[in-house]
């Protein structure tokens, strides 16, 4: 579904190379992992596959189910199916955010040349899915984000993933910032979209979300390369002895 | 009468010539003639004119404008008046009866006595200290018509003020006013460019426990000179909002004078305005005296400029000695979506009272690139997203309209005006 090659990036800003020559495959209907210290490269990885400002390919390619994607605007590879659950959702007063979903499914059917989902189809759609992720009336009514608890900003993201069905999903530290419960909720949110045709990459520091949401494999990025690829029982490893000793076989 | 007259207020007294008699007015319009001699008309060197060139309005005639098609508050039920380059349009309007509300015009009210003398051009006297504003000395001189509005009761429905342009070479002056009883409530809506060179006042008497509520729409526009004043006081526990949403052309400036003279009254006065063009010229100017106690005031004026558009905000508080327990807030806001867009503000307190809460803020700043990519990597396109950005930026000011249907009104017009810009 999605595969990177040889992926390397600095900031645009200044030369500073960020990753190294990341290659990973994650195939249809798969759960992925990247674990990683800080400053590996976790979170840069998710922003250039999604298309943010102020990096820049300097070699290597990504390609999501046979397109490459690295050269595309961020709102065409979401309409070419990807998706990113942000680490820190954006705020956006004055923008309901029933609005603001309504605006971005029907953006993405258009770009894929669908109809556009009717209000009362929408609704239906947007209610349903809400009442699974324990999102309420007032929480579709609010503005994007404004008010909303770690919790609630994580399961809206979560919302926005279900109402736009992407095939590839990356899940930037979801788990930052929320407690079991609501941890629980959001890795209940993600498994209901488990449907073995979606893939999922998930970002994390802790193992903690793994046992929620039951990775395939699991990859450890540091500085800015992939250095092991395992099962599940690799995170374990992780939350047991830290990062130290991967580290210190590669180096 | 003052011993020099400089040239360009004479030119425009004699253009004008003398007022019209017409009954009870007669006497506050010789009066503005006075001060206005006194004063003289205003020039770029004058510190209230430092940012918006006064010449359009000064000059003996109008520039042309080209006439333009608009809509204003269509589908809102209403009480319609209908002024076509400023004269009154008698087959596009409704009749005036309403309850709780009696309405008449400036022009065939030509009684002697009439309450309205009271207020007539009143107001608008106090309103020239500490600074003066000649060219509303002018309007009360020389207003050809305008509404003489008192309401005594609840009103049903808005009163809709539609102004239509359809002569390139129209120059209007009107001159309104509102007295609202005590405990009475209505709202007063405007709509449309006036005409290619409009000088309006609107004169708001507020009495005690009363509401008033003023939305107005300036069009979409591009060549016309607009230049409101609006003046309003304020008795105890009444509230005013007014809110003026402007995707206008040329040039356009809006004064807002402001006196809280009853204890706790309440007055929000908001502005929304696009500017796309380097001929796009839009001044707030606010001036609010709080002289009672316990009074709040909120000012939010936001401007999105493109283009070269420029963007001006002069917003004052001034707090009286005694006037306290005061909360007044101000804020101005420029959303500047390229580098040749320039927004100017200057906002001023003067405190003389020591139990007070007053505070002001002004940002300038271009569309937040983390949102956009945030809305973008949804799927959203860039130019939606940032039209999605601007209307959230404006939202705090559309959020001072009162009613919310009228709110959401307005917000429409606003998608609309960003979709086919």
């Amino acid at each position: 579904m999605l595969e990177i090659k040889n992926l390397h990036v600095q900031l645009e800003e200044e030369e500073k190379q960020i990753l190294k020559g990341i290659d990973l495959k994650v195939e249809t209907g798969k759960v992925h992992a990247i674990m990683g210290p800080n400053g590996s490269g976790k979170s840069t990885t998710s922003y250039v596959l999604s298309g943010r400002d102020g990096y820049e390919v300097t070699e290597g390619e990504a390609i999501l189910d046979g397109q490459s994607i690295l050269d595309l605007e961020p709102e065409e590879r979401a309409a070419a199916g990807l998706f990113l659950a942000f680490q820190y959702p954006v705020e956006i007063p004055g923008v309901g955010n029933m609005t603001f979903l309504r605006t971005a499914v029907n953006a993405q059917r258009k770009a894929r040349g669908q109809d556009e989902l009717s209000a009362g189809d929408f609704l239906k759609e947007v209610r349903a899915k809400a009442k699974t992720l324990k999102i309420d009336a007032d929480m579709l009514k609010r503005p994007v984000n404004v008010g909303f608890s770690g919790g609630e900003k994580k399961r809206n993201e979560i919302l926005q993933m279900a109402m736009l069905e992407p095939k590839m999903c990356i899940l930037d530290e979801t788990d930052s910032g929320l407690d079991v419960d609501a941890m629980k909720l959001v890795a209940e949110g993600v498994n209901a979209l488990r449907d073995g045709e979606r893939s999922f990459l998930v970002i994390t520091h802790y193992q903690r979300l793994l046992d929620y949401i039951k990775p395939d494999v699991v990859h450890i990025l540091y500085d800015g390369r992939i250095v092991k690829t395992g099962g599940p029982e690799l995170a374990l490893e992780v939350e047991k002895n830290g990062y130290a000793d991967i580290i210190a076989e590669v180096a | 009468m003052a011993a020099f007259l400089d040239a360009k207020t004479n030119d425009r007294l004699t253009a004008l010539g003398t007022p019209a008699a017409v009954g009870w007015s007669e006497d506050a319009r010789l009066d503005a003639v006075t001060r206005l001699r006194t004063t003289g008309l205003p020039d770029r060197r004058d510190e209230y004119w430092k940012y918006t060139r006064p010449d359009a309005f000064t000059a003996p005639a109008a520039t042309a404008a080209a006439a333009a098609e608009f809509e204003g508050f269509a589908g809102v039920d209403a009480l319609t008046i209908t002024f076509v380059d400023g004269v009154f349009d008698a087959d596009a309007s409704d009749d005036f009866a309403l309850e709780g509300i009696e309405i008449e015009r400036l022009a065939t009210s030509d009684v002697d006595i009439h309450w309205a003398k009271d207020l007539y051009g009143v107001l608008e006297t106090n309103g020239q200290t500490p600074v003066s504003r000649p060219l509303a000395a002018l309007n009360t001189a020389y207003a050809t018509d305008g509404l003489i509005i008192r309401v005594t009761g609840e009103v049903s429905k808005p009163i809709s003020v539609v102004y239509l342009q359809k002569s390139d070479a129209s120059d209007a002056i009107l001159h309104h006013v509102v007295k609202v009883d005590a405990g009475a409530s209505a709202t007063i809506l405007e709509a449309g460019p006036v005409a290619a060179r409009a000088n309006t006042v609107m004169e708001i008497d507020i009495a005690d426990n009363a509401t008033f509520n003023h939305l107005r729409l300036q069009g979409r526009d591009h060549e016309q000179a607009t230049l409101t004043h609006t003046f309003t006081r304020l008795g105890n526990e009444s509230a005013f909002k007014s809110f003026t949403l402007t995707a206008n052309g040329t040039l356009t400036r809006n004064e807002a004078i402001i006196e809280m003279n009853g204890d706790d009254a309440s007055a929000h006065v908001a502005g929304a305005a696009l500017g796309d063009g380097g001929d796009f010229n839009h001044d707030d100017t606010v001036f609010v005296t709080h002289d009672a106690l316990n009074g709040e005031s909120r000012q939010v004026f936001k401007k999105v400029l493109r283009n070269g558009a420029t963007g001006i905000f002069q917003g004052k508080i001034l707090v009286k000695e005694g006037a306290q327990k005061t909360d007044g807030y101000q804020i101005s806001q420029s959303l500047l979506l390229d580098d040749d867009a320039q927004f100017y503000a200057k906002p001023e307190l003067e405190i003389y009272a020591d139990d007070v809460a007053c505070s002001h803020g002004s940002t300038t700043g271009a569309i937040d690139d983390h949102a956009l990519y945030y809305l973008r990597s949804r799927g959203v396109p860039k130019a939606q997203a940032e039209d999605m950005l601007v209307l959230s930026f404006l939202a705090e000011a559309v959020d001072e309209i009162a009613d919310e249907d009228l709110q959401d009104f307005i917000l429409g017009k606003l998608e609309t005006w960003l979709a086919d810009r």
